[in-house]
């Protein structure tokens, strides 16, 4: 008789319980010399200046969130650790480069009303669930990774108020390599592979529209898994085909496993090779060895005479703080998104008499999305009103030697287009 | 009651036989498809055989060791893998100075053998620690305990190397010698590839004579049928099950070996997958089984590697190898369904479940 | 560690040095694995303690305390001495590895081997910091000693503050987070926390308090229980009526007294809990080893995607609530599916086979081949969230409910199978198939229910998952899931239901909350299954003690058809 009775009250507790929770929006909240429609940020003199991180640093994709962490840390470092007296306090949640780990991430997040603004994510598949929940706090933040178009695109709703990327839109970078393999290389045939993650199938995907748009034929669409190893048989496939040109923006490890098998396999040994930024790195040369020698990449224009000492510098700094290379590719635009986010909180930022420091959150959204030529190690960075702030002057790049020690990116490998 | 099970017993002996019809209506349709197409000649076809094979035989090395240990304690070492990535990735840091000092192209076959010498040592090392520590103290527990103790030794081992070595890859240098192509019956075939193939033939040819000859191989075996019955018989158990974890892991270093050469890139995560597969070759081929950890070692890896163009391609199926190891389970679900132990297991299941 | 007794009456001195170089060994394997400098700038007590150098101070005890070796007799002195020895050995360790990384460049091989890291270690000051370091290390272990010298009901209450000291100095994020809003709050919050951490003042109010109340239950704790069990039978058994509704009714204001963040941790609980409820029938109950279960989760989440989206892949644009039991359906039958073919197959067999659907469902749900009807890698988005009336589940806050009720309608039914006719077949088929089937057990039937049925549970776990995320991707379905799912039931206690939620909250919130360690997160979690598997096989909350619980309850005349009783229990059945 008892239990019968317990579900019900459970359920009666749940609505009254759950009743409460119509919260109506924020409202505009005036702290200080500051007001702002979502809220403000006060920081005492002396108490640390709070930014988030929200990346994949556990778990089998852990070096690309490791990589871009530390592209934070360096930027930090350069600043002498210190914005506007205020010493910079980097705190940040693992994402686990999956939707719920981005959920829980950004909630998390999202409860510390002392964090100013966020880096991350790091796979498009956490920022889509993510952002939202940070902008609904009143957080925004700037993805030095997502390539992924929809989230910037002009349908993505208020929701991604909050968003930025400092990563480049899929879409220019494939349509770029393509017009590069047609109207330069004058090449007719090519195949793609991707491994399944959103951003490789992306740009295979646009690649493959762009090149067949212009009158290319694509050959065969290869997918593979992240963790494969023996490329051999889908590349003999591939090769039935005859392609001119292999196109496989996909990430070190797999990208160094195909450009080492493809002249292992007959029937490709003069096919020319192809990948993306996701490879364009020092250990890719590793990876690959004397396969990579005569590979083309598709990366943001890094001219030498301006960025190139500048991303030298910064590797060194890497070498001497890290003892390692950097472990993916995206560290540059995490840099780029912290020192961004840097400069728009100083233009922001009022003081009181005191020395405490007043930051409205959408004064900070607004001046982010405000930047404009701003320097940075990806080249100049300007966003538009839906996020999208990486340099879009994507080139094309030869690898002319296979020492990683020689990595010198515009002489080698040798900028060949635009 | 009665009447509801004669009836539901045919419909899911009806489903069953459906699902093998429809499985090898595919596998048949798909193959006439692909073949009737034409695209590949013979000698492709040589190809898709000889690459699945090598990867096979990597597959079937680290089996063994999976084998070996559910032979004589009907436990999965689940951290078998990690066992094969620390054997593979400890060796890289004597690879990689040889290479540097260029003693490697000047003595290939001493530095060779001394890389394979610290991975077999490595492995070894792991694994007996890991009994030792973690596996030792469970052998009385229900199954599952020791199931879950390796699931997280090989976490731990995962990230013990990952915080250790760092999260990125190591290469394995270039060796001049194992560059190139060797031409065999008419047939050319990657040094590398025939490197592997023969070591790996070998090593089970060793290993099976050791298990079926040695009076130590023998000591195993009835460890293996009977405990209680062997340590009466003055067996030394604890020694023999140390020796079956020390066999298996160094079989794993030496996997771990010839897949750097052939893949050059190691790293803290390289151990799972080809651990997954490895378990999926020794159950294939009928698990506590040595000649059945090599034989479904190779079929798994031919499988990969001919299945996806010969099974799907044909049914018009696109980037058919991404779903590779769709059909590496399917098939791995039927051999299992025809003979439940797999393909020379014993019939002993129903005696030991 | 039963042969070492001998060894400890003979040379005490010999196994306090061994204890200390194992330690020491832990000391430097916590140094190269990085801990230390990450942790480095991590304060437990601000301006007193680091996490980093917590880490080998705590070696550091641990190797006093047990190198004291109190039960091998001697003075007070030589006990002291003995743990100072043990300590000094740790000492030696660290600095053994300090004198090496100033001899050669440690960090080709080990990253983590930095010159900030040796700083740490010896104090900055290098190689000349070893004698410091040696001595230092002397005196904690001589602390640790003395740690082991007092009495259990002096030792346990500074244990327990000292446990409590540090565990809020590791949770203070969560905590200070907790209490941000709020006059009361904020003057709890500035009493114990400054800034980053715990303040020294904080944690010395924490150290007493605790220490306080474990002392005063230590001397009055056994007159409390005395008390309770002299209480008549009815009396007890409305106390802990009383008790579990407090319980239900502090869970009920979880969401309103923690916020987003812990509600959202709960919700996975709550979900992993799901998933462990549903898995536990199938290896649990029926005693078939599943490694793939994770295939129902992302079964049940496609299915609530494809029915609601209102994105580009949706079809049906349905509601949440006339989607769940078509989901719920399409579980049970992939479960009938999945199940049919595996019928046969026994054992470890089993676990690779189910494995193996487990992928296949991940990769066919990523393949380019589904692509047009599944998303492929890009995944299907646009999932609207539940509404009841006008109430919409919007975050964590309100989707914990849902939570909440779906585990306690799962409970509730997983408990009424468990004690049913179907329930003891799964039992008897768990504890060996062939005398189950001479017993006219049909093992057909009973195994597919017992897929069936824990795949609707997981096919139901997927469905709050897909409304809670709002888009779903197929990366979300690994295998790591699969494994996480029985690792929980396991160290919950196989089979025991209350060890399910005590699994999920061990193996999934505690993570969640710990996330400061997020780059160490999988190496605690392995090390924390191996220590588990070893210290307690049998699972936390095992399902034996369950058992005489209930036992005594129908003793004292529970009302109701009393079903004929179960045999003695085996806690993990093979």
């Amino acid at each position: 008789m008892k239990r019968s009775r317990i579900p019900i009250a459970l359920v009666l507790a749940l609505m009254l319980a759950g009743g409460q929770y119509f919260v109506p929006a924020a409202p505009a909240a005036t702290v200080g010399p500051v007001t702002d429609p979502v809220g403000v940020v006060r920081i005492a003199k002396g108490a640390p200046l709070t930014i988030a991180y929200w990346m994949v640093v556990a778990g089998p994709d852990a070096s690309l969130g490791t990589d871009t962490k530390r592209g934070v840390e360096i930027a930090i470092a350069d600043k002498g650790g210190k914005l506007l007296g205020h010493p910079i306090r980097l705190i940040g949640e693992d994402t686990g480069c999956n939707a719920e780990g981005g959920v829980t991430a950004a909630t998390k997040l999202s409860a510390n009303k002392a964090i100013v603004a966020a880096v991350g994510s790091n796979c498009s598949s956490e920022a889509v669930p993510g952002a939202p929940i940070l902008w609904k706090a009143g957080i925004v933040t700037v993805s030095p990774s997502n390539t992924a178009p929809k989230l910037t695109a002009p349908d993505r709703g208020p929701t991604y108020d909050g968003y930025l990327r400092t990563a480049h839109n899929d879409k220019v970078q494939g349509r770029v390599a393509a017009e590069f393999v047609y109207k330069s290389l004058k090449l007719r045939k090519a195949a793609t592979i991707h491994d399944g993650s959103p951003y490789a199938e992306g740009l295979a995907g646009v690649f493959t529209e762009t090149f067949r748009k212009l009158g290319g034929t694509v050959t065969a669409q290869e997918a593979i898994s992240p963790t494969d190893t023996d490329m051999r048989p889908m590349l003999t496939k591939i090769a039935a085909g005859r392609p001119d040109m292999i196109y496989y923006p996909i990430f070190i490890a797999a990208g160094g496993h195909i450009t080492r098998q493809v002249k292992e396999v007959s029937g490709l040994a003069n096919a020319k090779l192809m990948g993306a930024d996701g490879m364009f790195s020092p250990d890719f040369m590793k990876a690959a060895g004397e396969a990579a020698v005569g590979m083309y990449h598709s990366s943001p224009d890094l001219s030498p005479e301006a960025l190139g000492p500048a991303y030298k510098v910064f590797l060194d700094k890497h070498q001497k703080r890290y003892g390692e290379k950097p472990l993916a590719p995206f560290h540059p635009h995490a840099y780029d998104a912290a020192n961004m986010i840097f400069a728009a909180i100083t233009k922001v930022a009022k003081k009181d008499a005191a020395g405490n420091t007043y930051i409205g959150r959408k004064a900070l959204r607004d001046a982010l999305f405000a930047t404009k030529n701003f320097k940075g190690l990806t080249g100049t960075l300007t966003c538009d009103r839906f996020g999208d702030c990486a340099d879009p002057k994507i080139a094309i790049y030869q690898t002319l030697s296979a020492d990683p020690a020689k990595w010198d990116p515009g002489k080698n490998p040798k900028k060949v287009y635009p | 009651m009665q009447r509801s099970w004669a009836w539901r017993l045919s419909v899911t002996d009806l489903y069953l036989w459906a699902f093998r019809i429809v499985v090898l209506a595919v596998v048949i349709w798909g193959t006439i498809g692909t073949v009737a197409a034409r695209r590949y000649g013979g000698e492709v076809w040589i190809d898709f055989l000889v690459f699945g094979m090598s990867q096979g035989s990597i597959y079937a090395l680290i089996a063994l060791g999976y084998t070996m240990v559910y032979g004589i304690l009907r436990m999965i070492n689940f951290a078998h893998g990690e066992v094969f990535m620390s054997g593979a990735y400890t060796a890289y840091f004597v690879a990689a100075a040889f290479g540097r000092s260029g003693y490697l192209d000047r003595n290939p076959v001493v530095s060779l053998l001394a890389v394979l010498a610290v991975a077999m040592a490595t492995s070894t090392l792991i694994a007996l620690l890991l009994e030792r520590v973690a596996y030792r103290p469970l052998r009385q527990s229900p199954r599952l305990v020791p199931l879950i103790a390796a699931i997280g030794a090989s976490f731990f081992l995962q990230y013990t190397f990952r915080g250790f070595f760092g999260s990125g890859f190591q290469a394995y240098p270039e060796t001049q010698v194992l560059k190139g192509t060797w031409a065999i019956a008419g047939v050319n075939i990657l040094r590398t590839q025939a490197v592997v193939l023969v070591a790996a033939v070998l090593m089970m040819a060793g290993l099976y004579a050791f298990v079926m000859r040695t009076k130590t191989g023998t000591a195993m075996r009835a460890v293996s049928e009977d405990k209680e019955a062997a340590a009466l018989m003055g067996i030394d158990v604890d020694r023999s099950i140390v020796i079956a974890f020390a066999v298996g892991a160094s079989m794993a270093g030496a996997a771990g070996f010839l897949y750097a050469i052939v893949f050059k890139q190691v790293h803290f995560f390289m151990g799972f997958v080809p651990g997954i597969k490895a378990f999926t070759a020794a159950v294939l081929g009928g698990i506590g089984n040595i000649p059945g950890a090599m034989l479904g070692g190779l079929f798994l890896g031919i499988f990969e590697s001919v299945g996806p163009i010969l099974f799907l391609e044909g049914l018009g199926i696109v980037a058919p190898y991404q779903l590779k190891d769709v059909i590496a389970f399917t098939m791995l679900v039927m051999v299992l369904i025809f003979r439940p132990s797999g393909i020379l297991g014993e019939r002993l299941m129903a005696k030991k479940a | 560690m039963g042969s070492a007794l001998a060894g400890r009456q003979r040379r005490p001195w010999l196994e306090a040095t061994q204890k200390g170089l194992i330690w020491g060994g832990v000391a430097v394997f916590v140094a190269l694995v990085g801990m230390v400098e990450i942790f480095a700038g991590r304060e437990i007590i601000v301006g007193v303690i680091t996490l980093g150098l917590a880490l080998p101070v705590l070696t550091v005890l641990a190797a006093g305390y047990q190198g004291a070796l109190r039960q091998a007799g001697g003075s007070a002195v030589a006990v002291l001495a003995r743990g100072a020895l043990a300590g000094a050995m740790v000492g030696v360790a660290v600095a053994a590895l300090v004198a090496l990384g100033s001899a050669v460049n440690m960090r080709a091989m080990f990253v983590s081997a930095s010159p900030g890291m040796f700083a740490l270690l010896s104090f900055g000051r290098g190689v000349s910091g070893i004698p410091l370091i040696v001595a230092g290390a002397a005196g904690a272990g001589a602390v640790g000693a003395a740690a082991a010298l007092l009495p259990g009901s002096a030792r346990r209450p500074l244990v327990a503050a000292l446990a409590w000291t540090l565990g809020v100095g590791l949770f203070q994020e969560l905590l200070q987070t907790m209490l941000h809003e709020g006059a009361i709050q904020t003057a709890i919050r500035e009493l114990f926390f400054s800034g980053e951490g715990l303040s020294a003042r904080g944690a010395l109010l924490v150290f007493l308090l605790v220490w306080a109340v474990s002392t005063v239950w230590m001397r009055r704790g056994s007159a409390v229980r005395q008390w309770h069990g002299q209480l008549p039978a009815s009396r007890q058994r409305t106390l802990r009526v009383v008790s579990l509704l407090a319980a239900v009714a502090v869970l009920l204001l979880v969401p309103v007294a923690a916020g987003p963040f812990l509600s959202q941790v709960f919700v996975l609980v709550g979900m992993f809990a799901l998933l462990g409820l549903g898995l536990n029938i199938v290896v649990g109950f029926a005693g078939l080893l599943d490694l793939g279960y994770v295939a129902f989760f992302a079964i049940g989440a496609y299915t609530v995607g494809l029915l609601t989206s209102i994105g580009e892949h949706g079809i049906a644009q349905m509601s949440f609530w006339s989607a769940v039991p078509i989901v719920m359906l399409v579980s049970l039958i992939a479960g009938v599916l999945l199940g049919v073919p595996v019928l046969g197959i026994r054992g470890d067999y089993l676990a690779i086979a189910t494995l193996g659907f487990g992928e296949i469902i991940r990769i066919l749900v990523l393949s380019d081949f589904l692509r047009p009807w599944l998303g492929g890698s890009q995944g299907i988005l646009a999932i609207p969230k539940p509404m009841i009336g006008g109430f919409e589940f919007r975050g964590p806050e309100q989707l914990f409910y849902l939570t909440l009720a779906s585990c306690a309608l799962v409970i509730f039914v997983a408990m009424r199978l468990r004690d049913s006719r179907l329930g003891r077949a799964w039992m008897a088929v768990r504890e060996d198939e062939d005398v189950a089937e001479a017993m006219g057990i049909n093992l057909v039937n009973v195994k597919l229910l017992a897929f069936a049925l824990g795949a609707t549970f997981g096919g139901l776990s997927g469905a709050i998952f897909a409304v809670m995320v709002g888009s779903i991707f197929p990366h979300s379905f690994q295998l790591l899931i699969s494994i996480n799912v029985l690792a929980l039931i396991i160290v919950g206690g196989m089979g025991s239901m209350p060890g399910v939620i005590v699994g999920s909250l061990f193996l999934v919130g505690l993570p969640e909350l710990l996330r400061e360690f997020a780059e160490y997160r999988f190496l605690v979690y392995g090390a924390a299954l191996v220590l588990m598997m070893q210290l307690r096989p049998e699972g936390l909350w095992p399902a034996a003690a369950l058992r005489r619980e209930l036992h005594a309850a129908n003793e004292i005349g529970h009302a109701g058809p009393v079903e004929a009783p179960v045999g003695p229990e085996r806690p993990v059945g093979g």
